[in-house]
């Protein structure tokens, strides 16, 4: 007995009755549960009625399991009356489990597809869903600022340092690398360009009036966007899914007034803080290169305090301010509004960054704009 | 065991039979979870070792874990399925890892096991789109995968129903009875371990250390410690809130 081979043998006894002899060891490996096989030569012939032995079988695992549990689906969606002996005890006793529950006939739900994606209608459909959603969210968070102002709000301050430490000394690293390479970069761009008129000293105008009213900011933005802007939709998502919002929501208290203002409020103080200190270091990164190229400290100084003026400081602190609102609008909406797995959580983050350097972008356009229309 | 000084639970000695169905059991917060943390090599024992069928865990390098656990089936108490997956991907991906079976025979396979468990027909379903009980027994499903030897239950009825709760015990009981699967529960719920068990240990918090051991049954009824005794009768009859509406019945 111990000498057959892995595998089954199909006995047609008579038109209606066959026997179906399991033999060998039915392990990992064994390639013994063909079934297609068996399927085959079943709907070739007319039976009616299988018996299953076992009685040959040696050792067993779930590739015997799986193989009867085939059989048994095959047989009862064919008609066919199946009926085991010799089996081993626990393959037996597996058998009648697996199949003591039929299985579900209806599928799963819709999944989305990626040609779905591709779709421009979808694509402007999603994107005025989430415009909606926006639009929405920003009128809650005026209505809580509202209430803020007057009194009636159920903002939670105990945690608004930790929100302040978090959004601003924490990220004075990241802000003092980007700050600086942008100022040597602007510098770069520009010495090379005014050197050939012969005007390189003006290269501190350009470093000190593009970092105050464009780039510090714009970069300061850009990195709280992926920074902060991420770990409020992480923290928010997270407590949907663990139904924190929900209980908040359900003692009475709006969620917007007692997570998102807190955040919000964190942003609106650090941003101008910090896009002073970007601005501070983004002349600092260009006085260096300008130093490379020949223009000394004092000129450069000089000329930049010649270039500074209160105007292109205020543009850029009125821009950080509109943008610490963005960030935390859009960080914040897409936390609360997330799904409640660890894939949405992901997703929520990634849509605050996306959602915030759109926002940023757009916004930075329409200021420039009005400021150029108002002469600022 | 131990969080840095803190000691959760010392002098921790106890075998756990093959074939047994053994219960961690013990009020909550006496490090029942903790032990089971230790045992699957998640949290290193501040002092001891933990052998399996003779090996060493404990001092055992990284690729000898990894062989032993290979030959355990971990079911966490929330599932610890993986959301991004759908059902058929969460139990094939074991064997996908670990076996040599073919890609059609995995997919059999996952059919089996999750027919198994009730869930026949579910393949494509995510695990945010099944109940709880469901996501338990996903979660047997893909513990199972690989035929282990070992199944490790972590207060598999925490959040379920009654008739969840003693679905999910007849199938525990049921797989170990067709497999000889030992299997260890770490568990507070009286019905299941009085159903299941075959023996278990009980970790008191006030001592922290283990102060019985033995079939549970028999400890409810004979164990020289009254903490023991009392855990396992509820505290010794019915809540006091019981007892009054039913003499305000009477």
């Amino acid at each position: 007995m111990s000498d057959l081979p892995a595998g089954f043998r199909l006995v047609q006894e008579n038109d209606k009755d066959a026997l179906l002899v399991l033999s060998g060891a039915w392990v990992q490996g064994s390639n013994a549960g063909d079934f297609a096989a068996l399927g085959a030569q079943l709907r070739a012939g007319t039976v009616t009625r299988l018996r299953v032995d076992g009685e040959a079988l040696l050792q067993w695992d779930s590739t015997l399991a799986a193989f009867l549990l085939q059989c048994h689906d095959y047989c009862a969606a064919a008609g066919i009356e199946l009926t085991t002996r010799n089996l081993p005890p626990g393959a037996a006793r597996l058998l009648a489990l697996a199949t003591t529950v039929p299985p579900r006939q209806q599928a799963a739900g819709p999944r989305g597809n990626w040609l779905a994606a591709l779709n421009p209608l979808n694509a402007l459909r999603d994107a005025l869903q989430m415009l909606r959603e926006s639009l929405a969210f920003t009128g809650e968070v005026s209505i809580a600022l509202a209430r803020l102002v007057t009194g009636k709000s159920n903002t939670r301050f105990q945690d608004f340092r930790h929100f302040v430490y978090q959004a601003g000394p924490q990220a004075l690293g990241i802000i003092s690398l980007t700050s600086v390479l942008v100022g040597m970069i602007l510098a770069y761009l520009g010495a090379v360009q005014l050197q050939q008129f012969g005007a390189g000293v003006y290269v501190a105008n350009l470093v000190s009036i593009g970092i105050l009213r464009e780039m510090g900011v714009l970069m300061t933005a850009v990195v709280m966007a992926g920074r902060t802007g991420a770990a409020y939709a992480a923290q928010l998502g997270t407590m949907q899914t663990n139904q924190e919002i929900d209980a908040i929501t359900t003692m009475g208290v709006s969620p917007v007034e007692f997570l998102v203002i807190p955040r919000m409020l964190a942003l609106l103080l650090v941003m101008p803080l910090l896009t002073l200190y970007a601005n501070l270091l983004g002349i600092v990164g260009g006085g260096v290169v300008a130093g490379g190229m020949g223009i000394s400290p004092l000129q450069y100084i000089s000329q930049t305090e010649n270039a500074l003026a209160i105007n292109h400081l205020a543009v850029g602190l009125v821009k950080s301010l509109v943008f610490a609102v963005l960030i935390a609008v859009a960080g914040c909406r897409a936390g609360i509004n997330s799904g409640r797995s660890s894939a949405a959580v992901g997703d929520a983050a990634t849509a605050a960054v996306v959602t915030a350097i759109v926002y940023l972008i757009v916004a930075d356009a329409g200021i420039n704009i009005l400021c150029q229309q108002l002469r600022i | 065991m131990a969080y840095g000084s803190f000691v959760i639970q010392r002098d921790l000695s106890f075998d756990v039979g093959c074939g047994d169905i053994f219960v961690i059991m013990g009020g909550s917060g006496c490090g029942k979870s903790t032990l089971l943390k230790h045992m699957l090599g998640l949290i290193e024992p501040a002092a001891g070792d933990i052998l399996y069928s003779g090996e060493n865990f404990t001092r055992a390098g990284a690729q000898q874990r990894d062989a032993i656990r290979r030959r355990w089936g971990i079911t966490y108490q929330t599932g610890g399925m993986f959301s991004a997956m759908t059902l058929a991907e969460n139990v094939a991906l074991p064997l996908q890892l670990y076996s040599d079976y073919r890609p059609d025979e995995i997919a059999d396979i996952v059919a089996y096991k999750l027919a198994l468990v009730g869930l026949a027909g579910y393949q494509a379903f995510y695990p945010a789109e099944i109940s709880g009980g469901m996501l338990k027994r996903a979660a047997l499903a893909r513990a199972i995968a690989l035929d282990p030897e070992i199944l490790f239950f972590d207060e598999p009825s925490a959040g379920l129903d009654p008739i969840s709760s003693r679905l999910l015990d007849d199938l525990i009981y049921e797989l170990k009875e067709s497999t000889g699967a030992t299997v260890v529960i770490v568990t507070h719920e009286l019905p299941s371990i009085f159903a299941i068990a075959t023996n278990s240990v009980y970790l008191d918090a006030a001592s922290r250390t283990m102060i019985d051991c033995g079939d549970p049954a028999w400890l409810r009824d004979h164990s020289q410690q009254p903490v023991v005794r009392e855990f396992l009768t509820r505290g010794g009859g019915p809540a006091k809130t019981t007892a009054a509406r039913s003499s305000q019945h009477e």
